[in-house]
């Protein structure tokens, strides 16, 4: 069964993959989503044993590596954390299976869609149930790979080939960081698994790097690799052009699963960064600047999915600031309901496109409402998760969240917090905007798009309509065991807290007005974008125009991509012309291009020699070497 | 003596030689004769291949000595004896060679039209040599191996190479003897002094350290040249955008493993004062060609050219697991040879099967493949992200060893190597999305054939390695670690007993 939850997946993909046009488009699908429900069964079972039952265990597959000290097997390891990633990954991995056999109804290559899914799917599991780091890393780049081909899924838009690169080589560079975390963990503990690491915590508390604490060091590299996966400030730009890919995609990968990956290995390593201070510091600072930031730029861009997309970026700061405070347990909470009422979103966002005929610029939409009442519902569902109105969802965990933050104490946690305030007050803002544009008002798309609107199919619906009931429910039903007051048994030491770390305990006893402020900013952003949006549409327009500077500053999302460009992707690319075309032609080559003229001159008569006993020649030459090496021994030896 | 029970390794050497002096002797109409001589190659390497298993089954991995022994006096006078062996570090690449062998036999089916015959020749000669090349325990014998490589390659490349083959083959010919000259020369001083060229006996004998640089300095520019490290590289892709298909596989999957091999065989175990005095400047050196090469391939406009470029880029991470001097880097410079040989291999079979229908190698002259040759797209991507290093195939094991070593020595160096594995993906996702993404935009390609049945047969085996080298990278590992741990163990000791005389 535990094997079952990882591997059936990676069948699906198999039989899709390499049959799917043998066996055609229908038998693929039916295959890969078969597999998916049975994945789930088995994942659901496993979370239900192990996180709700209390019984961790480890499988051991295959040994990997075994050189010189460093020993890496392939196995499963089963605690409360992987648990919860193995059901949720499943069950919502199997919604969005499902989701897409509408979705991508009038797609051509259906088959080769549902493998790379599901082979994402597996990545995604053999990363949560890692038992050591490059297990771990085999699943992170798995998922980056799925991720890369899904992105450039329509590989003949040339948008869609450069984001899927992007997001890569971005990836690429947390990766860098990641490798050399592991590297330093590997000197340090003499092992990359975890229970050998968790282990010797003790042990290696003094050892130093560069002058420098190991652990802290560790800590920040991990963390660098993280923030690639995680798309946190300055390496989230693949993110928002990630949405290029299908919108299932991006409902699985770039908001529920893949990209809260860097959280899931914060938490992971958590009895580690307890040690490490200043490390989690560092995730503190860049987790709440991300989720302000990534608030900012939500608030003016006009693609539905980018919107979605920044939303997601900030979500995933909440989480880390949520780590670096030391309340891992509230960071996967968030992690985990953010998962339902994200992936609705991006679903609902997805039923919109469908119904819109692919369009996907909220200023072209307006007053559908009434045709997609179903979406319509689902949408405000998520954003009301979203925004953490109270008793949806996202209200649970994200409470929970900045309550931490403010129950740190100090200095970055109270930074945490303000940006943590100020984001879900954006936050609230940025989702109405997009409800009351894309389904309120006068409608923008042309007469015949119009006349098009047409609610989704069943298929499509039914996920929908489940993700909703997560949406709603999992926040009041699960934050007992996640972050109330069963969590010590919930957990089960799968995250450490440090003996001196009770923010768990401190949390219950901040002041009143704490857990009511994100409440309240909600609701007033909500406010903000009805008057602006509903009441006085004419408003933004003026603000933008008055504003004109920080509103394309937000439009251009910073300039983030622009500077890049400056700073790396040009000069990388001058650099290489000029090695290439100075360095090696020109240098390198120089010296014996002389000599080389001089042998191609010779050469051309040495061609006319040989009248095509090719063979023949070469044996004389072989010959030849043989004699003239004796011959010199010979004549060395007098 | 022999876990064998006949010499082995000599057949695995000279059979070849004999398929192709029997090759030699067809005679007939023209497309007859090269019909048969494909035949006859394709067997003798099927044949040489099945018996090399032999090895893969019987090695025993606990004995760090060598095995499979064979030694017949050829010139006792001077200490020079024909004396074969394999021990960890060479006999996977003995199978590495018989493997490949077949495979390029196979891939030029079509692609090879003209002088066939002496072709098949060339390449069964080229058989003998790389086998006997890493069979070889003496000094001598290897020595005659290593330059008679240079020669069926040098053929492959002048006769049926590109429009520049001439250029080409002169440029690899020339850059390569010329190192060679210098080792001779160090392999006579050798003689000189310890009266035998005898690899197992030369162990025994210490060299003082003060000669130990010279030598050094001789092999390195033999072997480095070979690798190549930069700077020395600008023959290799030349060499490769002028050699055919087959040619450019065994080049980058054997040819390029030998100077590493030279490095592993003699420099570190004969020189071990001398190598570690030099490892900071190999460091330097390997990491230059990490990036530099890295980015020159960044701005490749020819397929051939940037994957050769990436083959530089993996070769200094070769040299740099070979110069930490610790298990993990020996182990992992010892895997990313191999892999590298199958991947790369792989990658230009892959240009191979592009070149055999458009016969262009300008990376602007395709685009959308993947729409028309959907199985062809899958083999390509497959190898590309073998190539990048990406953990579950055959790239990530070798690397990851290597960057763990390194950060043991020095995390500077580590972090050098690792920038290899961003730049690497920016050049081959570069590569793979400008000739598979894309919108079709020439009308000829539309016409393209996806690969036939013979394609598949040529990429099965190298399919099957890259995945099973990336699950399960033990089993091969497994094979070096005897062998490794008893190097690292005796270069420790050569380094300790020497500070003890000093103090």
């Amino acid at each position: 069964m535990f094997v079952g939850a990882v591997f059936f997946p990676l069948l699906g993909a198999s039989i899709a993959g390499f049959f799917g046009r043998w066996i055609g488009d229908r038998a693929a699908q039916l295959a890969t989503v078969i597999c998916m429900v049975l994945a789930a069964a088995c994942g659901l079972t496993a979370f239900w044993q192990v996180a709700l039952g209390h019984s961790s265990q480890t499988i051991e597959i295959l040994t990997f590596v075994d050189v010189g000290g460093l020993e890496v097997s392939w196995a499963l390891r089963y605690d409360t954390l992987s648990a919860v990633m193995v059901g949720m990954v499943t069950l919502i991995s199997t919604l969005i299976h499902i989701y897409s056999v509408g979705y991508m109804s009038h797609d051509p290559s259906r088959p080769r869609f549902f493998a790379y899914l599901s082979l994402f799917t597996f990545m995604m599991l053999m990363l949560v149930t890692a038992d050591n780091l490059v297990q771990l890393f085999f699943g992170w780049e798995g998922v980056g790979l799925a991720s890369y081909l899904l992105i450039g899924f329509w590989y003949e838009k040339e948008s869609a080939c450069a984001a899927a690169m992007k997001a890569f080589i971005v990836n690429r560079v947390g990766d860098l960081f990641f490798m050399l975390g592991l590297a330093l963990t590997f000197w340090t503990f003499g092992s990359v698994e975890f229970s050998t690491i968790f282990g010797s915590i003790d042990q290696h508390m003094d050892a130093t790097f560069a002058g420098f604490r190991a652990y802290e060091v560790i800590g920040v590299l991990l963390f660098l690799g993280a923030c690639g996966k995680s798309a946190q400030l300055g390496l989230h730009t693949w993110l928002p052009d990630a949405m290029e890919g299908p919108t299932p995609v991006s409902a699985l990968i770039h908001a529920a699963t893949m990209v809260t990956a860097g959280v899931f290995l914060v938490a992971r390593m958590s009895p580690v960064f307890e040690y490490a201070p200043t490390a989690l510091a560092v995730v503190t600072v860049v987790g709440a600047s991300t989720a302000l930031f990534a608030a900012t730029i939500g608030c003016v861009q006009n693609d539905i999915k980018r919107i979605i997309a920044y939303s997601t970026c900030s979500q995933l700061g909440y989480m880390f600031f949520a780590a670096g405070v030391g309340a891992y347990q509230g960071a996967i909470f968030h992690l985990f309901t953010h998962a339902f009422f994200k992936a609705l979103l991006f679903l609902g966002a997805g039923s919109v496109i469908h119904a819109m005929s692919d369009e996907q610029d909220i200023r072209k939409m307006g007053g559908i409402w009434k045709k997609i009442p179903v979406t319509y519902a689902v949408m405000w569902i998520g954003s009301l998760a979203l925004a953490g109105v109270p008793y949806f969802a996202g209200y649970y965990s994200k409470d929970f969240v900045l309550e931490a933050a403010f129950a740190a104490h100090s200095g970055v946690g109270t930074y945490a917090f303000w940006c943590g305030i100020a984001a879900a007050f954006l936050t609230a803002f940025y989702s109405w905007r997009l409800i009351i544009l894309t389904f309120h008002g006068t409608p923008r798309a042309d007469h015949h798009t119009m006349e098009h609107v047409h609610e989704s199919p069943a298929v499509m619906l039914v996920p929908l309509l489940v993700l909703a009931a997560g949406a709603v429910l999992t926040g009041a039903v699960f934050a007992p065991d996640f972050i109330g007051h069963h969590w010590e048994e919930f957990w089960r030491g799968a995250i450490v807290n440090a003996p001196h770390n009770e923010i768990m305990h401190h949390v219950h006893e901040v002041p009143e007005w704490v857990p009511l402020l994100p409440t309240v900013v909600g609701l007033s952003g909500i406010a903000l974008a009805y008057i602006l949006y509903m009441l006085a549409p004419s408003i933004p327009g003026k603000l933008a125009s008055t504003f004109g500077g920080v509103y394309r500053f937000l439009l251009n999302k910073w300039y983030f991509d622009e500077l890049y460009d400056a700073i790396f992707v040009r000069p990388t690319r001058a650099l290489a012309r000029v090695l290439w075309q100075t360095g090696d032609a020109t240098i390198i080559d120089g010296v014996p291009n002389g000599a080389a003229a001089l042998a191609a001159d010779v050469a051309r008569g040495a061609v006319r020699l040989q009248t095509g006993r090719v063979a023949s020649y070469a044996f004389t030459m072989i010959a030849g070497l043989a004699v003239f090496v004796t011959m010199l021994a010979f004549g060395a030896a007098r | 003596m022999n876990a064998a029970g006949f010499p082995l390794l000599s057949l695995l050497t000279f059979l070849p030689l004999a398929g192709a002096i029997f090759i030699l002797t067809l005679k007939g109409e023209d497309k007859v004769v090269a019909d048969n001589a494909r035949w006859a190659a394709l067997w003798t390497s099927l044949i040489v291949f099945a018996l090399s298993l032999i090895l893969w089954f019987r090695f025993d991995k606990t004995d760090p000595g060598f095995q499979f022994v064979e030694r017949l006096d050829w010139l006792t006078d001077f200490g020079i004896s024909y004396h074969m062996g394999v021990d960890g570090i060479s006999v996977l690449f003995v199978l590495l060679s018989t493997l490949l062998t077949p495979i390029c036999v196979l891939a030029s089916w079509d692609a090879i039209q003209t002088r066939v015959r002496e072709y098949m020749v060339a390449f069964l000669v080229l058989e003998t040599m790389m086998v006997g090349m890493f069979a070889a325990l003496d000094f001598i014998v290897f020595y005659v191996f290593f330059e008679g490589v240079l020669i069926p390659m040098f053929l492959i490349i002048g006769v049926w190479g590109g429009k520049r083959r001439v250029y080409a083959s002169f440029k690899f010919f020339l850059y390569t003897l010329l190192g060679s000259v210098l080792m001779l020369l160090a392999i006579l001083l050798l003689w000189y002094r310890a009266g035998t060229t005898d690899i197992p006996a030369l162990f025994q004998h210490a060299i003082p350290p003060a000669v130990q640089t010279w030598i050094f300095l001789a092999f390195f520019a033999s072997f480095a040249v070979k690798v190549p490290m930069w700077p020395f590289h600008t023959w290799l892709p030349d060499a490769h955008v002028e050699a055919p298909t087959a040619g450019s596989v065994i080049l980058a999957g054997v040819l390029l493993k030998m100077g590493a091999y030279g490095f592993l065989r003699f420099s570190l175990p004969l020189l071990p004062h001398a190598s570690a005095d030099f490892a900071p400047a190999i460091y330097v050196l390997s990491i230059v060609a990490v990036v530099y090469t890295s980015l020159v391939a960044l701005a490749q406009e020819d397929m051939k050219k940037l994957i050769a470029y990436s083959s530089v880029a993996h070769m200094g991470i070769v040299t740099l697991g070979i110069f930490t001097f610790n298990v993990q880097g020996l182990s992992g410079a010892l895997f990313t040879m191999l892999s590298h040989g199958v991947v790369s291999g792989a990658l230009f079979l892959c240009v191979g099967v592009l070149y055999d229908r458009v016969h262009s190698r300008e990376i602007a002259r395709y685009g959308g493949v993947a729409k028309i040759m959907p199985s062809y797209a899958v083999i390509f991507m497959l190898f590309t992200m073998a190539s990048v290093g990406l953990p579950g195939l055959a790239g990530f094991p070798g690397e990851l060893l290597v960057i763990v070593a390194a950060w043991k020595v020095n995390p500077t160096v580590a972090f050098g190597a690792a920038l290899g594995m961003i730049l690497g993906a920016a050049y081959m996702l570069y590569l793979y999305k400008r000739v598979a993404f894309g919108r079709i935009t020439k009308d000829d390609l539309r016409g393209l054939l996806d690969m036939s049945p013979r394609e598949h047969l040529v990429f099965a085996p190298l399919i099957l390695l890259a995945i099973w080298m990336g699950v399960s990278p033990q089993t091969f590992l497994s094979f070096f670690e005897a062998s490794v741990t008893a190097l690292v163990v005796r270069h420790e000791a050569a380094l300790g007993a020497a500070r003890l005389a000093g103090m």
